[in-house]
């Protein structure tokens, strides 16, 4: 079946993608696996997973040995070649090793290194996209039931899915605004605010937690400040350090309120349609329940 | 037999300390047609030139070959030293073996076989050099000035008190540039419009000068002392000779437009004038935004909403000045000198994302603020927050915004703002003495008279504090803007709340410095910086007679500076305009007759309309060449079928026997 | 031929931007290999094609056309006329057997000295690479 490039205007269901889901989403991010699943059978996207992916290595590859944080993605990139299609991946720092791998293997001299390490011939002719990217496409129609007409988004895009620029080659670095613009065609409202690409903490939580809770918490008081209901989030990592310290918070930092926070996935499986319940939203560690059902959408 | 006299240069060490100079010289010895070969410490010296005459006299030589530096630098003195031994100043050749040569390449043995190899060249073309004399002809005493900025109007000045008429063009609708938007300068802060509007008033009632307003130079034709220049005068629709600049018509205009003169700050009407102070005095109208002119517009085509007919500023004008039928101009004007300057704009910050890319109202460029704190601004001399007119109590400064940044394609610094920002935190502290200044910086650079005392006054009296480091990010949160930075000093990052942040922003050529330049055949740089004929020693001049630089449009630089090149470039014209006849370069096309065909591919190819028709006496028709218009780039000599034209100076059988030299030598 | 007997190019250059490029490289001190000659004319547009085919045909190994970038030339057009004599210039030496990359047709202003070197430098090793030209 021939690959189907996104914006190509080709009909819906010629949409299929290598599917990388990454250490998170099989465990700790189950719900952004689902609910991606969910929405893409909804919009006619196939999913196909790849049989024998390894982890990306994530920040404890690259700063440990800088060939193994080429070899390992390296490994993905050649049976995604193999398979012959675009490659889809929901979290972005999976994502962004991807990308990174891909972008220092079109020197010659690396791709030859990386090859003989894995003991593949690799090329660089694989296109990987951001599951948000896949989904975003205006060119798939969105069978919304559901509006969510009143609920103010923050859209939080963390700080590898848009940058480097010349790596990620998609949106703007500062004031992204894909998720933004989905959002407002969920029928949502994403509000206007100034922390869309800053550090959350990322891995350091259980060496400093002290840092993570500084830097998630200036993010959730912001979104809050600037009128958000909810924050929308496109990886794992994110939605862990925003959505899980919610109480330390509000016992180390004097954070009075809680903000949920949601995969982008799941916002879409409700305007789409889905129950709350078939969305995992129940697994989150700052509920949304309450809000979702005061804005009448769950 | 011709003899050759062959003259080397040591340039110090510059040549001698890598090319083999005696080795060179005795190599000329042995070239063809060489009667004498000698080398010099520094040619260009007294002692040098001196040597040469003397040579050319006891060893009655007829032609000169020095190889030194660029031709660029020292042909025009060669010249005149070859002259004064009684040779014509063309029977001379300068080989490059500096620039060319001893300056780009560290191997001395491949340095000096290209010497040898460029002076060989240089010593076969000269062979078939001849005698060439210059002609004479008149010029016309006036000069033109494109732009009316400090440097425009001090160069006006200069020339119309040295007796010369001069016309100054520009294409806003008051003269005075970006130092008429200026509240204070530094280091004396004298209140700018206060120091400015004087000379203002002077270029417009000097009797020597005329003053074209809201105009723009459209075409430049000519050579140095006999320029035609097409210049376009926009309508105004208003008649200054009815026009008393009462301000009835602005006052009563109902129209507002963002004012480009407060940076869009505050607003305008359509019929106006930019600021309090213009010269000349009386308004424009806006014809894009005037109602009435685009009910008119609407009349063509009745296409979409009518506008109204206003028509106000004509009802309540008194002496009926308002005149609608005004078109666009263009007058042909002679000049004998031209002087640009154009001046600058500065760097738009909104392709910085990480300072909110142009979308925060608090976050602003510094020419705003100066606004801002003018009298005549459009808070009425208040600082006050664009976002909600509140008095600031927190600044922030941002330096080197669109300066000393390949990130945005402007590696240079802009040379001004490190103390137009010392000048800003002393203002802001004698406008409230609450205020908290943060100052991000890189170095600060204060290396003019006064400078360094007054950027040690913004950091000591008035409490500012100086930050060293940069800024990664600004995000507005609720009424303030957080601004996350970094003081290296203590390597810490700092994180302020300010209530406003004034980007210091860097200078560029204002909008189509390229475009003139290109009208007049002048040199710009990547960032359209206009080029001088010699950084260091011809800072006013081109390499085109006739036409100076002076002012912001060469590179950044402050009011006195400013001030200064206008007045060198003044100086420049006046020795100009002084003379009564210039001296033509001799270094045109000639046609043989006996060749010409009269095809005249030639006259299809001349740039400049130098070939005429000419009726020998056998009734041919054929080619002639007008000396004066042409201007000797050759286009002509490849076009002729029959080889009729040649190239004084570079004649074929000149290039061509340095092509034989170098592959048969 | 230069010392080390690598290719002789011969540059013609105009006065006003390449040649004054070239001084700008000289006085940026920027090394680059010492095979080029340099012939000053006033003008790109001076440079009879024929000349060029006269110097391929006397043994030199490479021709570099130096000129003003287009829309800045001093004379207004003479560089449009160089740009399309050489255009068909270059068809006509693959023809008479000369390979194309040996003559080369660059732009370079006054205040591009390091890019003057930086085309000397690519130049001078491509057709060192090539090897010199066999007599035909």
């Amino acid at each position: 079946m021939a690959p189907a490039e996104s914006g190509s205007g080709q009909p819906v269901t010629e949409r299929i993608y290598s599917y990388y889901p990454g250490c998170s989403l099989h465990a700790t991010a189950r719900e952004y696996d689902v609910s991606t699943r969910l929405v893409c059978q909804k919009l006619g996207v196939e999913l196909r997973e790849l049989e024998d992916w390894v982890c990306c290595g994530a920040s404890a590859a690259h700063s440990t040995d800088h060939l193994l944080s080429l070899a390992l993605p390296a490994h993905t990139l050649k049976q995604a070649e193999e398979k012959g299609l675009p490659l889809a991946v929901p979290c972005a720092m999976c994502y962004s090793r991807l990308r990174f791998a891909l972008h220092e293997l079109q020197n010659k001299d690396t791709l030859d290194l990386v090859s003989r390490t894995i003991g593949k011939e690799l090329s660089t002719a694989v296109t990987v996209k951001h599951m948000l990217q896949v989904l975003a496409d205006e060119d798939i129609p969105l069978p919304i039931v559901k509006p969510l007409s009143g609920l103010k988004v923050a859209c939080y895009y963390g700080c590898l899915l848009v940058r480097p620029p010349e790596v990620v080659g998609f949106d703007d670095a500062e004031d992204p605004q894909t998720m933004d613009h989905l959002m407002e065609r969920l029928g949502a409202e994403a509000i206007d605010w100034g922390l869309k690409t800053n550090c959350c903490g990322a891995g350091v939580a259980f060496a400093r937690l002290d840092v993570v809770l500084k830097l998630s918490h200036r993010i959730l008081s912001l979104a809050q400040k600037s009128g958000a209901d909810c924050v929308a989030v496109a990886c794992p990592m994110c939605h862990a350090n925003l959505d899980m310290y919610q109480k330390d918070m509000t016992v180390k930092l004097g954070w009075k309120t809680e903000l949920p926070v949601l995969y982008f996935t799941q916002l879409m499986g409700l305007s789409l349609g889905f129950s709350p319940k078939e969305l995992l939203l129940d697994k989150h560690i700052t509920n949304p329940l309450p809000m979702l059902r005061e804005k009448k959408l769950a | 037999m011709s003899r050759i006299g062959v003259f080397v240069c040591h340039c110090g060490t510059n040549i001698g300390g890598v090319v083999n100079v005696p080795e060179v010289v005795e190599a000329a010895r042995h070239m063809p047609l060489v009667a004498y070969a000698d080398e010099n410490k520094y040619t260009c010296s007294e002692v040098g030139q001196a040597s040469i005459r003397d040579a050319i006299r006891e060893q009655r030589l007829d032609r000169v070959v020095i190889a030194s530096c660029s031709p660029r630098m020292h042909e025009n003195t060669f010249r005149r030293t070859v002259a004064a031994a009684g040779l014509n100043p063309y029977l001379l050749e300068i080989s490059n073996i500096r620039e060319h040569c001893s300056w780009v390449h560290s191997d001395s043995k491949d340095a000096t076989a290209k010497a040898i190899d460029l002076v060989s060249m240089a010593v076969a073309k000269v062979a078939r050099h001849e005698s060439l004399f210059p002609k004479q002809v008149g010029l016309t005493k006036r000069a033109l000035i494109i732009g009316g900025g400090i440097t425009g109007i001090q160069a006006a000045l200069d020339i119309a008190s040295a007796g010369h008429e001069v016309v100054l063009v520009e294409k806003e609708p008051s003269i005075g540039g970006r130092m008429s938007q200026l509240d204070k300068t530094f280091p004396t802060l004298d209140c700018s419009a206060c120091i400015l509007t004087p000379k203002m008033v002077d270029v417009a009632q000097h009797p020597n000068i005329t003053l074209l307003t809201y105009s723009e130079v459209k075409e430049v034709r000519g050579f140095v002392g006999n320029f035609e220049v097409d210049i376009l005068k926009k309508a105004k629709m208003v008649d200054y000779v009815k026009c008393t600049g009462c301000g009835t018509c602005w006052q009563a205009c109902p129209e507002r437009i963002p004012s480009e003169f407060d940076m869009g700050l505050g607003s305008r009407p359509a019929i106006y004038i930019p600021f309090a102070q213009a010269v000349p005095n009386k308004p424009v109208i806006d014809i894009a935004n005037c109602r009435y002119e685009k009910y008119l517009k609407w009349k063509e085509t009745e296409e979409g909403p009518e506008p109204p007919q206003c028509r106000i500023c004509e009802g309540v004008c008194p002496t009926e000045a308002i005149d609608r039928s005004q078109k666009d101009e263009i007058i042909t004007e002679k000049f004998g000198a031209v002087v640009v300057t154009t001046g600058f704009k500065t760097f738009d910050h909104s392709v910085y994302g990480e300072y909110g890319g142009g979308r925060y109202p608090d976050v602003i460029s510094s020419l705003e603020l100066e606004r801002l704190m003018s009298a005549a601004g459009p808070t009425g001399g208040e600082v006050l927050r664009p976002s909600d007119g509140s008095h600031p109590k927190n600044v922030v400064f941002i330096q080197c915004v669109g300066s000393r940044d390949d990130k945005v394609g402007r590696p240079y610094c802009s040379k001004v703002c490190c103390m137009y920002t010392a000048k800003h935190a002393i203002m802001l502290r004698e406008h409230d003495s609450e205020v908290q200044c943060y100052v991000f910086y890189i170095d600060v650079r204060a290396g003019g008279k006064d400078f360094e005392e007054f950027a040690r006054r913004a950091q000591d009296e008035t409490g500012a504090l100086y930050l060293r480091g940069r800024v990664s990010q600004i995000y507005q949160e609720g009424k303030n803007l957080k601004v996350m930075g970094e003081d290296s000093l203590i390597g810490r990052p700092v994180e302020i709340e300010a209530d406003l942040v004034v980007l210091a922003t860097g200078m560029e050529p204002s909008d189509n410095a390229d475009l003139i330049a290109q009208k007049l055949n002048i040199s710009y740089n990547t960032y359209n910086f206009l080029i001088e004929a010699h950084p260091k020693l011809r800072p006013v001049e081109t390499q085109t007679d006739g036409i100076f630089v002076a002012g912001t449009c060469v590179g950044p630089r402050d009011i006195p500076d400013c001030v200064a090149h206008g007045g060198a470039a003044a100086a420049k014209v006046v020795a100009l305009l002084s003379q009564d006849s210039l001296t033509t370069d001799p270094l045109t096309s000639i046609i043989d007759p006996m060749k010409c065909v009269g095809c005249f591919a030639c006259k299809e190819v001349c740039p400049f309309n130098a070939i005429e028709e000419q009726i020998t006496r056998d009734k041919r028709t054929i080619a002639s060449i007008n000396e004066s218009l042409c201007k000797g780039c050759g286009l002509c000599i490849v076009a002729c079928r029959p080889g009729a034209i040649n190239l004084r100076g570079f004649t074929s059988q000149q290039l061509l026997s340095e092509v034989l030299t170098l592959v048969r030598g | 031929m230069s010392a080390d007997n690598g290719p002789l190019i011969i540059g013609f250059l105009c006065n006003w931007c390449s040649y004054a490029g070239a001084d700008m490289a000289g006085t940026s001190r920027i090394a680059y290999p010492a095979n080029i000659r340099i012939i000053r004319v006033p003008c790109s547009g001076r440079v009879d094609p024929l000349l060029i085919v006269k110097c391929f045909e006397e043994g030199a190994d490479a021709v570099l056309v130096a000129g003003c970038h287009p829309g800045d030339c001093h004379y207004n057009e003479g560089n449009y006329y160089s740009r399309r004599r050489f255009a068909l210039l270059r068809a006509l030496l693959d023809f008479m057997g000369i390979e194309k990359e040996r003559f080369q047709v660059k732009w370079v202003s006054a205040s591009e000295g390091k890019r003057f070197a930086k085309i000397i430098t690519e130049f001078t090793e491509d057709m060192t690479k090539l090897g010199a030209r066999k007599a035909s």
